[in-house]
């Protein structure tokens, strides 16, 4: 893996309007075809609906890509989609990389078009550059104990406690106080039905 | 309650507290102690026996302190486990000459002084927290004369004198002379959205439950009049409208405005309030028989060991912070805890039913699919570049590296199940042992490098901690808070990974400044890394200023995940920082900073050439 050639994909999303209103993409795509090791490049209007993910499986084969980066929204969003499609065309999720250009530039950039098309493409060099570096990694997997805590016997507690011994796990419920019941012990009635809280 | 208490799978330890956590996702290891209670659980019957014949007396916290107990009792009629025990702050002891009176009216013996507390290990696989809340204590709001005048109560005592089972058997009476109060005020909002008392969050609860409250009172004793001061009546939920209205029409007089002034008229004991109807400007005095204050409802006052324990923020109000307010509304930060009612925010029953459901369905996916996988962004260890410093599992917050130990050429071991990932090892380790997984020195170096590849004179080199100021700069986004275009963002699990050659390479490069934002004290999801941080830039800011370049070029700024609008501020401030920074500093910087890497080289070159002939000997 180390000595392969780098071959990098980079899929630039339009996220409908929410990008391609403020950021010219098809200029962020055209930079990102000068830039080195990346032998791919694809502009879609959604890149994480079905039809955008075909793509980049797609270009995976056609291109025998060995890093993945897409630039559209923020990772906490769809870093996982992405991760997940690659590896479903056979590539370690983690040779993938993102490039927030909604989030970080065209949502806070709306009245700059032309600056935060600039930006956008420093973003997805940025991203191009750190893919470059990345290694595949193997995630570890650990067991685990079938046995649940509940902290705290309220009202709250004890539906969870309930629910999950009810559904077939141990569980251990730890009250501070000498009864379970917490707050809702000391009420008379609850709204809105109205009735007693015991 | 008592179906907890009868179910098989429910192992029940109540009067218990949580020692100790260490562990992760599926696999916590927690101690507990139950506390002696000095009355055997199993055996004791609740017949009442023993509280006859014990002589102390001592306010009943169950009934809001408005009855007594004894110092054996059992918390409320209905007690799951149904079990007495002896408050031993209060009791006079097994001393015959003393008392030790119960032990001799229990039948059973089940009493027993010599009962000690026991610790017991659990092994567990996910955590529900469900701590609940406190209730406000309104004495410190001098206007309202709680605790000065009697008849002031607030509405948890209210809960108490209405119910069958309080002190008064549901007789509603006033505390000054056990009549009824023929007339009723409700003052809204006590304790809840105030700036001056710092709790601005609306509690939620409180608008309904005196709906509630009135038409309770309405029902049992037409004749008397309430009346209801509020700020607004918030009733969004589902048959909430319903119940106002039906209390509107029972003839409850709601008054928008909020009394500045309750003062008692010592003959009759009764209340004069003083209020300024919004909705007319016009200020009345009003008179009530009794005054009920709706208090709010705040985070618990003990809550914070639980909370190192467990390693979850709170965010500003002072609630539990959940991993996401949208998406993952029931998860913590640490993965394998979720939250149940009121610790995450106010919540009615419904609400923490509702939310107790979605924990436990949470947790159940982690217990059914019986293994977890740990993201790949762990640290891990080359040996050959450790010189035993041992500073790596010093700033752990997780304590995940077991110690170097030189003699026994032992080197430090990373627990890859208990790492986090977030970095302050691999930042402190000098020797550059350490290294990220998923985020190197060469990628982070290689993101820097980019950033100032075109027009370095007009960037600046940020680095973001996943949780917090990433997230703030995504808030911002959302909410379309617009900042300049010159900040890049390099994204880190945590501030604690910015490690001081990573500040040096870009100002090396030609970054006209460096920002390093993290997650406030209060908020690191690391625990402490972000203390390393600290320590980190200002060990940096002195390294600076000794070279001659301005410390203000590098800056520290906090940022939380919930306020986009101060992203977008100090990303404004910045940038304005950023365009005082001239070509020939930065020119002079690259000069200052290649001579001292000169230097160090050859220091360096030095240092080894001197350990060479000790080695050779």
């Amino acid at each position: 893996m180390e000595e392969e050639k780098l071959r990098i994909g980079v899929f630039v999303c339009d996220c409908g309007l929410n990008i391609a209103g403020t950021v010219d993409t098809e200029a962020v795509a055209k930079y990102s075809e000068t830039l080195d090791d990346v032998v791919a490049v694809v502009r879609n209007k959604y890149t994480c609906a079905d039809p955008g993910q075909n793509e980049i499986k797609k270009a995976i084969k056609e291109h025998q890509l060995n890093r993945v980066v897409v630039a559209s929204c923020t990772p906490k969003i769809h870093e996982p989609t992405f991760r997940q499609c690659i590896a479903e065309a056979g590539l370690n999720p983690y040779l993938y990389e993102m490039a927030n250009i909604r989030e970080q530039c065209s949502w806070v950039h709306q009245d700059e078009k032309e600056k935060a098309t600039e930006k956008a493409m420093d973003l997805v060099r940025n991203a191009v550059a750190r893919a470059r570096m990345l290694e595949p990694q193997m995630e570890a997997e650990v067991p685990v104990t079938r046995t649940a805590l509940v902290i705290g016997g309220g009202v709250a507690g004890i539906q969870s406690a309930l629910d999950l011994a009810d559904a077939g796990h141990q569980v251990y419920l730890v009250e501070k106080e000498p009864s379970i019941g917490g707050i809702m012990a000391a009420l008379d009635k609850t709204y809105p039905t109205m009735d007693c809280s015991i | 309650m008592m179906d907890v208490g009868r179910h098989p799978r429910i192992k029940l330890m109540a009067y218990s507290e949580i020692e100790h956590v260490s562990g992760f996702i599926g696999n916590f290891h927690v101690k507990v102690r139950k506390k002696a209670r000095y009355v055997d659980e199993s055996e004791c019957t609740a017949c009442n026996d023993c509280v006859k014949d014990c002589p102390v007396i001592v306010p009943d916290e169950y009934q809001q302190g408005l009855s007594s107990r004894k110092a054996i009792y059992i918390q409320l009629p209905q007690a799951v486990p149904s079990a007495y025990l002896i408050d031993m702050e209060n009791c006079l002891g097994n001393n015959p000459i003393a008392c030790g009176k119960c032990l001799d009216a229990c039948e059973k013996k089940c009493i027993d002084f010599d009962m000690q507390d026991e610790i017991v290990n659990l092994e567990i696989g996910t955590i529900i927290v469900s701590t609940g809340m406190d209730v406000y204590d309104p004495t410190e709001m001098d206007e309202f004369g709680y605790r000065s005048f009697e008849n002031v109560i607030t509405s948890m005592e209210f809960e108490r004198l209405i119910c069958a089972s309080g002190p008064t058997e549901g007789h509603f009476v006033r505390p000054t002379d056990h009549k009824l109060p023929k007339k009723i005020a409700f003052i809204q909002c006590v304790g809840s959205r105030s700036e001056k008392l710092g709790r601005n969050y609306c509690s939620n609860i409180c608008c309904m439950n005196t709906i509630k409250d009135t038409l309770l009172l309405a029902d049992h004793y037409p004749e008397v009049e309430s009346k209801v001061f509020y700020i607004d009546i918030r009733a969004f939920g589902k048959g909430f409208e319903d119940l106002y209205m039906r209390s509107k029409e029972s003839g409850v007089n709601y008054i928008r405005g909020i009394p500045g002034d309750v003062w008692e008229d010592p003959e009759t004991k009764s209340l004069n309030l003083s209020v300024e109807d919004t909705t007319n400007g016009k200020v009345r005095i009003h008179e009530a028989d009794m005054v009920v204050l709706s208090v709010g409802v705040e985070p618990r006052k003990d809550m914070k060991p639980l909370q190192q324990l467990l390693t979850l923020s709170s965010n500003a109000d002072g609630f539990l912070l959940e991993s996401h307010p949208k998406l993952k509304p029931v998860d913590s930060p640490t993965r394998g805890i979720f939250y149940a009612g009121c610790v995450e925010s106010p919540k009615d029953v419904k609400d923490s039913v509702t939310q107790a459901s979605a924990a436990a369905s949470r947790a159940s996916i982690i217990l059914n699919a019986g293994k977890v996988t740990i993201e790949a962004i762990t640290a891990v260890m080359d040996p050959d570049k450790c010189n035993f410093c041992g500073v790596c599992s010093r700033v752990c917050p997780y304590h995940a590296i077991e110690p170097a130990d030189k003699k026994s050429g032992t080197y430090p071991n990373i627990i890859q199940a208990a790492c986090a990932g977030c970095g302050t090892c691999a930042a402190e380790c000098t020797m550059d042992a350490i290294s990220m997984r998923h985020f190197t020195d060469a990628q982070m170096i290689s993101q820097i490098d980019s950033i100032l590849e075109r027009n370095p004179m007009e960037k600046v080199v940020a680095f973001a901690c996943n949780w917090c100021s990433y997230a703030g700069g995504d808030l911002a986004g959302t909410c379309r808070v617009q900042y300049p275009t010159n900040i890049q963002l390099i994204r880190t699990m945590c501030s604690g990974r910015v490690d001081e050659k990573f500040v040096i390479h870009a100002f090396k490069k030609g970054a006209p400044i460096v920002l390093v934002s993290g997650c406030h004290f209060s908020d690191c999801h690391y625990i402490s890394a972000v203390q390393w941080t600290q320590r980190r830039v200002e060990k940096l800011w002195n390294r600076l200023e000794r070279l001659g370049i301005r410390p203000e070029r590098l800056q520290l700024e906090w940022i939380s995940a919930a306020e986009g609008q101060r992203f977008g501020r100090v990303m404004r401030a910045i940038e304005e920082m950023r365009q005082k920074v001239t070509e020939e500093e930065v020119k002079e910087t690259i000069e200052i900073l290649k001579k001292e890497e000169e230097k160090e080289r050859a220091k360096k070159v030095k240092r080894e050439a001197a350990l060479q002939p000790a080695a050779a000997v």
